[in-house]
């Protein structure tokens, strides 16, 4: 285990053994960028397949709160690379700081999506859990607009179980950051954490405009 | 870092006029430019070696394959 930062046999540099964690993390992002791809791809057929239907589902999700969300996670892609700058340039307290913050963010978007969700149950939107799409029952319309609810539910929520394991990284970042083990020398994990974190948000910076804002009027 | 911030608030208020199918094309084009800053400047991407800049490309590269290749696979299907 990189305990203390110390160079590893295989490695020429410590630059080189920094760089290759890097790039080990880069190459699992690769992976997620697929993983995610294929929802993105679904969502793609099914959306020009049936326009009208997405345009007219994507109305009843609460645009504001998708927003306010959108703000919070890039805030708290901020608040992380804050955390890495603190990595770097050895200030100890701030790391911490900045880590809890990320946190706590991340943790609001989570409770946000919770309030989301649960206004979807209240209207009956989401699929096989009592669905109805309108006034009155309509099995065609239901059907067709359940589509766009099977991709909302599925893309957030694996969204969702993104955060959440993103959560639980941060809150071993911010036990080791508290016990002082980050220094300039090594702060392999803040960074690649750092990473993965800025990934999560980019796919919800993709997955607002495609699930929030299909002609909104 | 903050104006990405507002480029939602743009997104949400210009589409209100946009019709003809460009509001996605707009849409999409916001959140690739904000994606784009957080990869080169959260991720550090602008400051990585060549190699890890490469994989970066690849797999946004290989992504595009997919979706076109399974696109077009579709829409070039007769009607059924």
């Amino acid at each position: 285990m990189h305990r203390t930062g110390e160079l590893f046999g295989q490695y020429k540099t410590m630059e080189q053994q920094r760089e290759t964690a890097s790039l080990g993390m880069w190459i699992f992002l690769s992976t997620e960028v697929l993983f995610f791809g294929g929802l993105f791809m679904t969502y793609t057929l099914n959306r020009s397949t049936y326009p009208d239907i997405f345009s007219a589902a994507s109305k009843t999700i609460t645009l504001w709160l998708g927003a306010v969300n959108t703000v919070v996670l890039i805030g708290s892609s901020l608040t992380m690379a804050m955390a890495v700058w603190a990595s770097q340039a050895g200030k100890k307290k701030l790391l911490t700081v900045f880590l809890i913050a990320t946190l706590v963010l991340g943790t609001v978007f989570l409770g946000i999506k919770a309030v989301e969700y649960h206004e979807k149950y209240v209207e009956h939107h989401i699929p096989g859990w009592n669905y109805q799409f309108g006034e009155h029952p309509d099995a065609s319309i239901d059907a067709h607009t359940q589509l766009f609810f099977s991709l909302y539910f599925g893309m957030t929520g694996l969204h969702a179980l993104h955060m959440i394991v993103g959560a639980g990284l941060l809150l071993w970042l911010i036990k080791e950051s508290l016990r002082g083990r980050f220094t300039p020398e090594y702060n392999t994990p803040v960074e690649n954490i750092g990473l993965y974190w800025h990934f999560v948000d980019i796919v919800w910076i993709f997955l607002f405009p495609l699930l929030y804002l299909i002609d909104r009027h | 870092m903050i104006c990405t911030v507002l480029t939602v608030v743009a997104a949400e208020l210009d589409l209100n006029q946009y019709f003809h199918g460009l509001n996605i094309i707009v849409a999409l084009t916001i959140a690739v430019f904000k994606a784009s800053l957080v990869v080169l400047f959260f991720m550090h991407a602008k400051y990585s070696p060549k190699r890890t800049q490469l994989v970066i490309i690849a797999s946004i590269f290989w992504l595009a394959v997919m979706l076109f290749m399974t696109m077009s696979d579709y829409i070039t299907r007769p009607w059924s």
